[in-house]
């Protein structure tokens, strides 16, 4: 297991030299950074000068390495939008855009798991049925959408849930970093819409995942041995089929939640949510290079660290793929 | 009722769309305790069907559409399924065909003893043990205390094989329903799974009902033969009578078939033709396509099970 483990982090590192290198190779040849900097009034000398000071005039894998040194000791660069370093941007934007994932991946498990199993063990009944046709429109319909139909009937028609923001936070450690809309009433039902309508589109799918994965494992030889050994209907169902029944969903999951991270731009935008996604649509508005790579490298990070994780859970519950890894 | 195990007039029917298909039609036998049946047949002659009918585990759309099986006297085929479930794996077991996919591959071969027991007495977790620990001894398994910590992965097919025996015996069976246990092994282990299976019969004394399409196995193993033939069983008696001096056509070709019935170089028998579909049984005698003897009385009426001139008994018109 241990060597499983750390083969997984070394392929995670890897993979992020090499989106390392297409970040940098972007920033290198978009845009200038002295003209970031000092505006049109500088003298052409005086800018050859300051590119030469600042390095850019270095050879390619110079830059790059110096690149890395600066990224591996926490320094992403500058982001002149925000005069604060790119970093200290992102972090400060982060915490709304987690807790916005955080509250989607709940909906997604809370409602995902028992519907597609019960649609798997009672195909025919009712709510197996409407289960299935509700997925499939909530599938054809795009997040916007979902999230303007939210917000048209439950806070302009009914007036029940807030339409946009945080609504009240709580500083979690008191150092103005992490503001949490988990602790206080208003601001969770901020995060109700926001969450539903990012979660619109993943739902469905683990709901026919599960369903399909389920329905097959229920077909397996030893799901029949285990009728035959003469177990519970509870304990076939919910031990011998359900843990195989993760096994798939568990990979698919990590995947897909990188695929929501990249949806919650939209979602934020919708719901003038102040966090990664809004942020990076303020950085392209204003054409601020430095501070999208920084985004770049951030968000590529979290989807490797997501997906080495989610190997190494999948690890745990299915056991073959333990031995290859000690091998 | 005396008999440990009998089935009466059993008949299962698979729905389809295209309608009602019969995958047995009509079959008796019975079994005592102690006793060793072999049923054989070709695939598809409803020899699985009948096993699993037995505990009432068709696969779907299957059901058992007439007929009775008692077992110790009850009706066991009124069953409920919460009834049922105090009967399977625990008076009566059965052993798949495959070992490889029999054993659920996440949870260790101790964990999957261990509930068994678990479903059927009241009983803590460490006495489990112990006792799953005790029946792993009982099928000579190498290293006992280890495999129960381990994966089924980790294991040989002829292990996995003994585990499932190990299952089998974890609670008190009378009956062990054994679905061609050897077909998916390798032939050294066939006959140490074998040997093992009939040495436990013996000495649990326990009842059972061997499926297979091998006579050769059947004919070492079991006290009592029944060959089916497109859900029906066509020749039923004693090993011995079967095996030397068949009746039926049909289990003549079979034990013709088998390499070594024939002197060495000279080609092996063979019946001609296939076994019919399901749906599409021939009228009269359902082997009289294939029959050498067929006269025109086997293509109108079905021939009865009844007693010949050996003391088995056989469906054929013609012989006696």
């Amino acid at each position: 297991m241990f060597a499983f483990i750390i083969r997984r982090i070394l392929q995670a590192v890897v993979v992020m030299l090499v989106i390392s290198l297409m970040g940098f190779a972007i920033k290198n040849n978009i845009g200038d950074p002295v003209r970031d900097l000092v505006g049109e009034r500088v003298t052409p000398a005086e800018r050859a000068k300051m590119a030469d000071d600042m390095g850019l005039n270095d050879p390619f894998l110079i830059q790059y390495l110096r690149f890395i040194g600066h990224a591996v000791k926490g320094d992403l660069g500058r982001s002149f939008l925000y005069n604060k370093p790119n970093l200290e941007v992102i972090s400060q934007h982060a915490p709304a855009t987690i807790e916005l994932l955080m509250g989607t991946a709940l909906i997604i498990v809370l409602i995902s798991l028992p519907l597609g199993v019960q649609s798997a063990l009672q195909p025919k009944s009712k709510l197996a049925r409407f289960t299935m046709s509700f997925s499939t429109l909530g599938i054809s319909m795009p997040v916007f959408l979902t999230a303007i139909l939210l917000i048209y009937v439950f806070a302009v028609h009914l007036q029940i849930l807030p339409s946009f923001g945080r609504g009240e936070t709580v500083d979690l450690f008191g150092n103005g970093y992490w503001n949490t809309g988990f602790l206080t009433r208003d601001g969770l039902e901020h995060l109700i819409l926001p969450c539903l309508s990012l979660s619109s589109i993943m739902l469905p799918l683990f709901i026919r995942l599960i369903r399909s994965e389920m329905m097959e494992v229920l077909e397996t030889e030893y799901i029949k041995y285990a009728w035959a050994k003469g177990l519970s209907p509870a304990r076939v169902w919910m031990v011998h089929a359900f843990k195989n029944t993760l096994l798939p969903v568990v990979t698919v999951f990590g995947v897909q939640m990188g695929i929501t991270f990249a949806f919650t731009i939209l979602t934020e935008l919708v719901f003038q949510w102040q966090g990664m996604g809004f942020m990076f649509l303020e950085a392209v508005q204003r054409a601020d290079i430095s501070l999208l790579i920084a985004y770049l490298v951030v968000v590529a990070s979290v989807f490797v660290l997501v997906n080495t994780v989610v190997d190494i859970v999948y690890g745990f519950i299915n056991p073959t793929v333990r031995i290859v890894g000690t091998r | 009722m005396s008999h440990l195990l009998e089935v009466r007039d059993l008949e299962v029917k698979f729905a389809l769309r295209s309608g009602d298909i019969t995958a047995i039609d009509g079959i008796d036998f019975t079994l005592d305790q102690g006793e060793r049946l072999g049923i054989v047949g070709e695939s598809g002659a409803g020899k699985s069907v009948t096993g699993f009918s037995i505990i009432n585990l068709i696969s779907k759309p299957g059901f058992i559409s007439r007929g009775s099986i008692y077992f110790e006297g009850n009706k066991i085929s009124d069953y409920s399924d919460s009834q049922m479930r105090t009967i399977r794996g625990n008076r009566i077991s059965m052993i798949f065909q495959d070992p490889m996919m029999t054993l659920n591959p996440v949870f260790t071969i101790g964990f999957q003893m261990i509930e068994t027991l678990r479903a059927h007495k009241k009983i803590s977790k460490s006495d489990a043990r112990a006792i799953a620990l005790e029946k792993l001894k009982k099928v000579q398994i190498p290293s006992p205390e280890e495999r129960l910590d381990q994966y089924p992965h980790e294991l040989s097919g002829g292990m996995r094989q003994r585990i499932i025996i190990a299952i089998s015996l974890l609670v008190n069976p009378a009956i062990i329903i054994a679905d061609e246990p050897t077909t998916a092994l390798d032939v050294t282990i066939q006959a140490e799974i074998m040997d093992l299976l009939q040495q436990l019969c013996e000495t649990e004394k326990m009842g059972l009902i061997l499926i297979t399409h091998d006579l050769g196995v059947v004919s070492q193993v079991t006290e009592k033969i029944a060959v089916m033939y497109a859900g029906k069983i066509i020749e039923f008696g004693p090993t011995d009578q079967v095996v030397h001096s068949p009746v039926h056509p049909y289990t003549t070709g079979l034990i013709g078939s088998i390499p070594g019935s024939t002197a060495p170089g000279e080609k092996l028998l063979q019946i001609p033709g296939m076994m019919p579909t399901l749906s599409n049984i021939p009228e009269g005698c359902a082997f009289n396509p294939r029959c050498d003897l067929c006269e025109p009385i086997c293509t109108r009426k079905t021939p009865p099970l009844e007693k010949k001139q050996n003391g088995t008994m056989a469906a054929c018109h013609i012989k006696d």
